[in-house]
């Protein structure tokens, strides 16, 4: 029995014809890490709100927990965590008050909560700040006390839209730790990313997102099986020379504006015909492809929002 | 294992705002509230009060006329203040009830709590004018002590509009409209003298504002002139309060579906 269920599930604002999400289906497993990925205005976050039952379907169907979240709403949320992406904290109130706070709006007691806020604070890495307000938190500070308020209720699934947009890369780093630990003790999350890293680090399946539709479904690996080769041989050439050396290149090439993507499952061969014809880049590198690779092929034309 | 917190969560909403308040205790809250009206009190009650001598028609000094009056306001004013501004900073700037919006906390759970807030509010400043009101041997009638109910209910319909306002609100700016209406109100709605005052469209006009029935309420049980005109008051706040808190879910609802 699959988490979430979703078929052709549909969001429309009201005085728009455009659909946010266009019909899309999908399932989740427990335990499973299970991501988005998408550009911006693909409809992740539509679709987040309506996992989070605070947003009504317009179409199609949504079963969570094997419930209707129209009609059992609060009943689910009761047994979902959410990490929004403005971390939305009681900034009148300090790191710990603000998980105490937030676990009897569960229908937690008091006294459970002051033993469960220190677990988590620990957990958040945070104890040390337990009496500050929330205003003198550092960004991935206030994002891991986020993460720590989610956990209040344990939650069946954990919900991160964006979880590490706007944060350092230390930050970024010990928040993926965090969420790797949450996965090992078997917290099922879905996680909406723009970052191809993040993805593939902590997601076991995605959906690549754009326009409202799914693009493509699997793991990451085989994602870049299914839609890139083996290697990539990036290219750099002067401004305005992309083009050109390009179709003299010929063969699986992407053009991007800042660089040539060349998909070969031999990189250093296909350097060597860019050499043998006297086309002269100011970088060459050979890499293994990654999802990246993947994101650009299936959306890569929409990024020019 | 947790069980959903009843009546939409609206009481813990209230707990998170004592929560908040926990440094100040309910005296020096009553104090502040207090402060304003009691400067009403001094200004017009005495000094005025001392041209007018009794007022012609109630026959009290002109200082216990009013003192009822400056009751009404100063709670209907505290739960105000509790709906507008410190509302709209945490729906608009600290996304508060965002946050809220994940839990098993119902908009209407929200709305209600605010609204149950800010009557709780008024209360500490009702009984702190209370207190007032005697020591400066203004009561005139043992049913003196009712105002205070009738000033929560005052705070309810006030409160439900503070909420609804909040909603509307496009920025700070928008309170600046709160005070155009607020003002005149306190000044005309027979505040400092009685409807009589008025003839023809003038003081239909008048009798049409939710603080004259207010004042109407509060001053007829700190005067102790009971009569059946009271409840019609009273029904008039509660049906302006029920018709403003349906004004405010409605709202509410609409923006935390954005």
């Amino acid at each position: 029995m699959a988490l979430i269920e979703a078929q052709g599930l549909e969001k429309r604002y009201p005085g728009t014809d455009v659909k946010a999400v266009a019909g899309i289906g999908f399932q989740v497993e427990r335990g499973e890490a299970f991501g988005f990925l998408g550009p911006n205005g693909a409809g992740k976050s539509s679709t987040m709100r309506m996992l989070a039952c605070v947003s009504r379907p317009s179409g199609g169907t949504l079963r969570i927990l094997d419930r209707d979240p129209v009609s059992h709403g609060r009943e689910l949320r009761a047994r979902l965590g959410v990490v929004p992406q403005d971390d939305a904290l009681d900034l009148q109130l300090t790191v710990r008050e603000n998980l105490i706070v937030y676990g009897l709006y569960f229908g937690l007691s008091l006294t459970h909560m002051r033993a469960k806020s220190a677990e988590l604070l620990e957990f958040a890495q945070l104890a040390e700040k337990a009496g500050e307000r929330v205003e003198h938190l550092s960004g991935g500070m206030r994002r891991r006390l986020t993460i720590a308020r989610s956990l209040v209720n344990d939650p069946d699934i954990l919900l991160l839209d964006e979880p590490t947009t706007g944060l350092d890369p230390q930050a970024r780093h010990i928040l993926w730790d965090r969420l790797f630990r949450l996965k090992s003790a078997g917290v099922t999350l879905i996680l909406t990313t723009h970052y191809m890293d993040e993805a593939e680090q902590l997601c076991d399946r995605l959906v690549i997102m754009d326009k409202g539709l799914i693009a493509d479904e699997g793991t990451p690996r085989e994602l870049i099986e299914r839609h890139v080769t083996r290697e990539v041989l990036e290219l750099r050439f002067p401004p305005g020379e992309q083009e050109a050396a390009g179709e003299k290149l010929g063969g699986d090439v992407e053009v991007l504006p800042d660089r040539l993507l060349c998909y070969a499952d031999d990189g250093d061969a296909v350097l060597g015909r860019v050499t043998e014809l006297g086309l002269h880049p100011l970088t060459a590198l050979v890499r293994r492809a990654t999802l990246e690779d993947v994101f650009l092929r299936l959306t890569g034309r929409s990024l020019t929002d | 294992m947790s069980r959903l917190p009843a009546a939409g969560g609206a009481h813990l909403v209230v707990l998170r705002n004592v929560w908040v308040h926990k440094g100040g205790t309910p005296w020096t809250m009553a104090l502040f509230s207090v402060y304003e009206p009691i400067l009403y009190l001094l200004a017009m009650g005495v000094g005025v009060g001392a041209l007018v001598g009794r007022v012609p028609g109630v026959d009290v000094p002109y200082a216990a006329f009013i003192a009822p009056a400056l009751l009404a306001t100063a709670m209907m004013n505290s739960a105000l203040e509790e709906t507008t501004q410190t509302v709209y900073g945490k729906l608009a700037f600290d996304r508060y009830y965002h946050s809220l919006l994940v839990t098993p906390v119902t908009i209407r759970g929200m709305v209600a709590g605010e609204l149950l807030w800010a009557v709780l509010r008024a209360l500490v400043t009702g009984v702190g004018f209370l207190v007032v009101i005697v020591a400066f041997g203004l009561a005139r009638s043992p049913l003196v002590i009712l105002a205070v109910p009738a000033g929560l209910l005052t705070a309810f319909a006030f409160g439900a509009a503070g909420l609804a306002a909040a909603a509307y609100a496009r920025g700070w700016h928008s309170f600046q409209y709160v005070q155009l209406v607020m003002l005149p109100m306190f000044l005309f709605a027979t505040t400092f003298y009685p409807v009589t005052v008025y003839t023809g469209w003038v003081r239909v006009l008048v009798e049409a504002l939710p603080l004259y029935h207010a004042i109407e309420l509060s001053r007829g049980l700190a005067l102790g002139e009971v009569g059946p005109g009271l409840l019609l008051n009273a029904a008039y706040l509660l049906a302006f309060g029920g018709v403003m808190l349906a004004v405010a879910q409605a709202r509410w609802t609409t923006l935390m579906a954005r």
